[in-house]
């Protein structure tokens, strides 16, 4: 379902829960996929005993591509032009996160429709973890 | 890092999927897939990130017969000497414009080139160094699909929880 020009305003916004209680498998699994194998992100006695960190932490490309999936699930499949991000705090395993995407511009170009989004990910504290922007193309 | 071939595969694109908790059916459904308004598969908007696993050179990767830095019999494999690790670089920025979305069949290339650099002061002191580098993804027709921007951070102390 994409979504249409004519039925949206700047400040209109979206939010899901990508994910809750995030899980050390769950970043295993990014870093499996991926192929970042950083020890940073799956091995406690190395992160822990030689980094100097509290635990490991999830890539900032998980947070990132779980914050996706908020986008294209409003947005439409294969309707986004551009996705960029800023990591702004760590993720910790136990995490949940909440992500949200805010009607920044509705614009067109050479006739086609495009939506420019603000984007923000926050965790069970309010946290921000991610900030970042979108833009996508929508119906008229 | 470049990557002469990123072959993109329905596999890799499931796992990847999965990796970030997205169980949408346009990443594995074929049928799914078919009906909806791509009309194909395609990976989802940051699996161009997965191309360092066809990276010969990437090294967050341990390479076959060689010591790896992760924990082993000790907390570290690096040979002593070698420094006790110390704090790592982080990612600090992704930004991926989309010319079109890959799906399985297309074959990539990742052309990297240098970007900015600039230095920062860390909020808890310590300086930060930031380094750009722009990733051009082609397909096999040379068309450009994906451009990647990352920015990639060198804190000279461990970065705590915020």
């Amino acid at each position: 379902m994409a979504l249409k020009a004519s039925k949206l305003k700047v400040g209109d916004e979206h939010k899901e829960t990508v994910v809750d209680n995030l899980s050390r498998t769950q970043i295993v699994m990014y870093a499996g996929a991926s192929g970042d194998y950083n020890p940073l992100h799956s091995d406690e006695v190395f992160t822990t005993k030689v980094a100097g960190y509290p635990s490991v932490f999830a890539h900032g490309m998980l947070t990132m591509g779980m914050t996706g999936r908020m986008l294209t699930n409003w947005v439409g499949d294969g309707r986004l032009t551009r996705y960029g991000v800023r990591f702004v705090a760590q993720v910790w395993p136990g995490d949940s996160l909440t992500a949200t995407a805010t009607v920044e511009a509705l614009r067109q170009e050479g006739g086609q429709h495009f939506v420019d989004l603000a984007v923000s990910t926050v965790n069970q504290n309010g946290q921000e973890v991610v900030k970042g922007s979108a833009s996508a193309r929508i119906d008229p | 890092m470049a990557v002469r071939r990123f072959p993109v595969e329905a596999t890799h694109i499931l796992m990847f999927a999965r990796a970030i908790n997205d169980a949408n059916p346009i990443y594995s459904d074929q049928e799914y897939a078919k009906r909806s308004e791509v009309g194909r598969i395609i990976a989802p908007p940051t699996f161009a990130q997965a191309s360092a696993q066809f990276d010969p050179d990437y090294f967050l990767r341990p390479k076959v017969d060689q010591p790896w830095f992760g924990s082993g019999k000790e907390p570290t494999g690096r040979p002593a000497g070698a420094g006790g690790g110390g704090p790592a670089g982080l990612h600090a920025e992704q930004e991926f414009i989309f010319h079109r979305h890959v799906s399985p069949g297309d074959v990539l290339t990742a052309e990297v080139k240098p970007g900015k650099e600039w230095e920062k002061e860390g909020r808890r002191g310590g300086k930060l160094r930031f380094r750009e580098t722009i990733v051009e993804y082609r397909d096999q027709n040379g068309e450009l699909v994906i451009t990647g921007r990352g920015v990639g951070v060198q804190p000279e102390k461990v970065v705590e929880q915020g």
